[in-house]
């Protein structure tokens, strides 16, 4: 691990100058991810702003909206009445993550930040063009098990790890930031960005910018929703496939539909694909399967992680007849 | 005494010492002076070093020495037995596996010399690793740890062809890791020509000898002192290189040194499971007799060394089959050298060998319970000699009946819990008992107080307290009076914790000191004579008793699994497990070594596997988050039990060990239920979600 420097942040303002003025430095604010990559060598910052003091843990409940900040704690934001009451799935996605211990400590916007468990973006003695860009890519013909089958290139397959993600993802969840240059709200639809050729610029975010809250638009039919996740073990490990989903269903005929994957994507994976097959279409089997048909069109597998794909399939199915159910 | 002491669930000695922080394991120790080194692993795994640039590490503060195969002093690397294994002491600059060690930093801190060994810029010549088994060079090796590794007995080849139902498969098990929460850890310290060594080992006398022969010096300016281990099974059996290098770099800057690995370097050097390909090839007649049973075990060593996983030994003193045979055959990689793993050998070969007796009871038709009490041998099948005692039948009756065996409906695929299919399968556990001369002194006080003492370690088994508990029984004084004291080679002789083997060894130990006290202490009418009493006892087993009986101790393992249709996740619902070990000296400490057996059995089946890339022969998974053991979601309320049978016979402990048979079967029993849930064999552990969607 790198020497670094320590700086508490008092405000929001301070934490910008800061960073602006030091562009080597990282926000801190649950640890739960940076410090690891800080032991691997994989993030070597000058300097940790520390966020935690800042007053932006709020959820709030607006007419529209839900509003989450930033510094929320997932388990907080998980056991939260408004959030299990209007978005069940965003409630899973939590407790379903990583372990008590790591919820306690992790917030919303570092969640929405973290980065690959790909061992060779991990690993500083292998390729990796996310991590070393121009390296290559060590999981595309390596150990590749874990990795993503959708938004890959030649360049990078690593699958994103957040679960909370694919639900926000999955409610048109909007992203808010704060710059030098002022306030911003993002689409997390257009938050991240999928690898190409550049994987190391992984979403919006401007140097220096930080985000300040998430908040979720309410319908009321979010709250028939859920997020299935497929994993190795039954806790504390990351998602080999997961299907948030959120169904408005009328007599029969499913009105509208959210959907969006996890685990077998390079970003979080909204899935207009399959929500157009399930849309005005009867809330039976054999649309579930023709949407998760759909979802998965345009996957490609490769040596160690094809059975991804059926697999995603089959849970996508699961989490709409929950839903449906 | 009313209550028998020896079997009473008795707290452990050092409880209270381990929950409040203050025993010291090896890395809390800190001495006057001591400096802090940390190991560069190599980012290759084939080649050589070609150059080394210090400048930037050098230049860091606190940095004291840079060790590299060009200053390092010079040792006797390799081995003095054939069981001992290469040590990698920067004697030279050639590259056998990843993570091989390259050079040392030795700094104030740990901080310091962490972030200086990143900063050690080393180039390498490299040439492509070979890590495929198939085309790998081969050989037979002669000798399974003193047994031969090819062995016959009647016509299997014969007998197998002329049977009535066949079974013919391979099974694999890959390369594990042992992650002991406590990492391996050495402090060295140079007095003139006298050396101290505090290490996380499984074997202080072990360290000294072999140290002393690296070094060239005699044993006894060797002190090696392993008191508190937090976890070994196998990994800490021997001293790998960093314990030399700690010494090393402790000589070459004058100073005591701290040396502690880091959780990806306990994937380097220090052993590891082998991957194994069993061939296994077993036959029965229609009424379900066994006719033949051939076990050909292929596994992994590495370029310069060899380990062979003695699969073999399982199926060839299990059942009552004629016609027999096994062999062994290695493949060099480029990996660094395997070693035992709790229940070397039996885990992975019971894996093969009950999930081949499993399919061969669907073969059969035959209930895969019955099949084993079919063909129960009341003698080891191989040497015809008499067991000291065997109550495997016990073993399986009463887990049966505890498990509700008979509420499982044959065919496959026939049982659900709401939407998840629900299997059973069972498997036995069978390993031999050894034990090794050891001895012990007992020093009776004036006061009446009593110190048994023996070098042995304390790795969470209990040692302390049973130990205490065999001698305070003999001697016929409350437990209180008796203490056990162990740790390091200044005291009476151990043998190697490892093997299921220090209560059968140091405790047989202990039985005969404290009934020859017991003498002196009769003779004296009971008064304690002004000096004391002491007795030093040094307990080898001859080879006639050794020769006398076969000695195993036994097993029946029960597992229900539940199995998503869908999305091929498994879990575990319920786990029975009976063993049969001889006398358990101690319920409590007996009960946690048995369940930890059945949770890592549990964890073979399901999760474990050392993820190689195989273009770099680099391990992909190195560290817990991707190393995957379970969690406490993933293993249900485990049943498990001793049947408490003396044995008198064994030895004068009358233990067969209970550390490793309680790991040897679990995996089969799980994926023995998979196969009953789901209708799909898995014949390649772990059992992974993609293996099973059908």
């Amino acid at each position: 691990m790198n020497p670094f420097g320590y700086v508490l942040a008092e405000s929001p303002s301070a934490a910008l100058t800061e960073i602006a003025n030091d562009r080597g430095a990282r926000f801190i604010a649950g640890g739960t991810n940076i410090l690891d990559l800080m032991k691997d060598a994989v993030e070597t910052p000058s300097t940790l702003i520390d966020i935690n003091a800042l007053p932006l843990a709020d959820i709030e409940r607006g007419d529209r909206e839900l509003r989450i900040g930033a510094l929320a704690r997932m388990s907080d934001v998980a056991r939260h009445s408004d959030v299990r009451a209007l978005f069940p799935m965003v409630a899973i996605a939590l407790d379903e993550s990583a372990s008590p211990q790591l919820r306690n400590m992790g917030t919303m916007g570092g969640n929405l930040l973290q980065r690959t468990r790909c061992a060779y973006f991990r690993d500083v003695a292998t390729p990796c063009n996310k991590r070393a860009p121009g390296s290559g890519c060590g999981a595309l013909r390596g150990v590749n098990r874990t990795e993503a089958v959708l938004g890959t290139s030649e360049a990078c397959i690593a699958a994103h790890a957040s679960d909370v993600a694919v639900a926000f993802v999955a409610l048109d969840s909007v992203v808010h930031t704060l710059g030098t240059g002022g306030s911003r709200a993002i689409p997390l639809a257009e938050f991240y960005r999928t690898p190409g050729q550049t994987p190391q610029i992984e979403n919006a975010l401007q140097p220096g910018e930080m985000i300040v809250a998430v908040s979720i638009p309410i319908v009321p039919w979010a709250k028939s929703s859920t997020y299935v996740k497929v994993r190795d073990r039954a806790q504390y490990e990351f998602a080999l496939a997961s299907a948030a989903v959120a169904l408005d269903i009328d007599g029969g005929i499913v009105r509208n539909a959210r959907v969006a994957l996890g685990g077998i994507a390079t970003i979080p994976w909204r899935s207009h694909a399959a929500e157009a097959e399930l849309v005005r279409k009867p809330a039976t089997n054999v649309t579930f399967e023709r949407a998760a048909e759909a979802a998965l069109s345009d996957a490609h597998g490769y040596a160690q992680n094809a059975f991804k794909i059926p697999l995603a399939k089959r849970t996508l199915v699961r989490a709409l007849e929950t839903v449906s159910a | 005494m009313t209550q028998p002491l020896i079997g009473a669930p008795l707290d452990r000695v050092e409880a209270r010492e381990k929950v409040v922080g203050a025993a010291k394991y090896t890395a809390d120790v800190a001495l006057d002076g001591m400096q802090h080194a940390v190991v560069v692993p190599s980012a290759i795994a084939n080649g050589r070093v070609a150059s080394i640039d210090e400048t930037q590490a050098r230049a860091q503060p606190g940095v004291i020495e840079i060790m590299t195969h060009r200053n390092a002093p010079r040792v006797v690397a390799r081995k003095a037995t054939p069981m001992q294994s290469n040590l990698f002491l920067l004697q030279n600059d050639v590259i056998e596996f990843d993570r091989q060690p390259v050079a040392v930093v030795i700094a104030r801190t740990f901080e310091q010399a962490t972030h200086a060994a990143e900063l050690v810029e080393v180039r390498y010549e490299s040439e492509a690793p070979q890590m495929d088994l198939d085309a790998a060079e081969a050989y037979r090796p002669e000798q399974l740890f003193g047994e031969p590794a090819t062995h016959e007995r009647g016509k299997p080849v014969t007998a197998f062809n002329a049977a009535g139902v066949r079974i013919d498969e391979i099974y694999r098990t890959p390369t594990e890791h042992h992650n002991p929460i406590e990492m391996h850890a050495t402090i060295a310290a140079w007095d003139g020509e006298r050396l101290t060594l505090f290490d996380a080992s499984q074997w202080a006398f072990g360290v000294r000898d072999r140290m002393a022969h690296v070094f060239g010096i005699p044993a006894d300016r060797i002190t090696a002192i392993s008191k508190y281990v937090g976890g070994a099974f196998g990994g800490k059996g021997q001293p790998w290189s960093h314990v030399a290098l700690a010494a090393m770099a402790a000589k070459l800057v004058d100073r005591p040194v701290k040396l502690v690995l880091t959780r990806p370097q306990m994937f380097g050097w220090v052993g590891h499971r082998p991957q194994t390909e069993q061939h296994v090839e077993i036959a029965a007649e229609r009424d379900g007799t066994l006719a033949s049973i051939v076990h050909e075990v292929r596994s992994e060593t590495s370029i310069s060394d060899e380990y062979v996983e003695p699969c073999g030994i399982f199926s060839r003193d299990l059942y009552a089959v004629p016609n027999y045979r096994m062999s062994h055959e290695l493949r060099r990689l480029h990996i660094s050298k395997p070693t035992f793993q709790r229940a070397p050998g039996e885990s992975t070969g019971s894996f093969a060998i009950e999930s081949a007796m499993d399919e061969l009871s669907y073969a059969l038709g035959v209930d895969p319970l019955e099949l084993r009490l079919k063909n129960y041998s009341e003698r080891n099948p191989d040497s015809g000699k008499p067991y000291t005692s065997k109550h495997l039948r016990d073993c399986y009756e009463q887990a049966a009946k505890r498990f509700e065996w008979d509420r499982r409906d044959p065919k496959v695929r026939s049982m659900r819990s709401g939407r998840m299919l629900v299997g059973m399968g069972m498997a036995t556990a069978s390993r031999a008992t050894h034990r090794s001369e050891a001895s012990v002194r007992i020093t009776i006080r004036p006061d009446g107080t009593i110190e048994v003492a023996n070098g042995t370690i304390e790795q969470g088994t209990g040692s302390p307290t049973v130990f205490a508990q065999l001698a305070a029984e003999i001697l016929g004084v409350p437990f209180d009076r008796v203490r056990f004291v162990w740790g390091d080679t200044t005291l009476p002789n151990a043998p190697l914790a490892a093997g299921s083997q220090t209560a059968a060894s140091v405790g047989s130990a202990v039985v005969v000191a404290a009934s020859l006290a017991r003498k002196r202490l009769d003779e004296a009418n009971g008064r304690i004579p002004s000096d004391g009493i002491v007795v030093v006892h040094h307990e080898k087993p001859s080879e006639e008793d050794e020769n006398r009986y076969a000695q195993q101790a036994f097993g029946a393992l029960f597992a229900q699994v539940e199995v998503d249709p869908d999305l091929g996740m498994v879990g575990v619902t319920r786990f029975v497990g009976a063993f049969d070990a001889g006398r358990i000296l101690n319920r409590k400490t007996a009960y946690s070594q048995l369940l930890g057996g059945c949770v890592w059995g549990i964890s073979m089946a399901l999760f474990e596997k050392s993820r190689y890339d195989d273009r770099t022969a680099r391990i992909m998974n190195a560290e817990l988050s991707h190393y995957l053991i379970p969690t406490s979601a993933d293993v249900p309320d485990i049943d498990v039990f001793a049947i408490e049978a003396d044995d008198p016979h064994v030895n004068p402990a009358h233990v067969r060990g209970i550390g490793e048979v309680s790991m040897c079967g679990s995996a089969a029993a799980v994926a023995n239920a998979v196969y009953h849930a789901t209708g799909v064999r898995v014949r390649e552990l772990p059992i992974t979600v993609e293996k099973l969607l059908t």
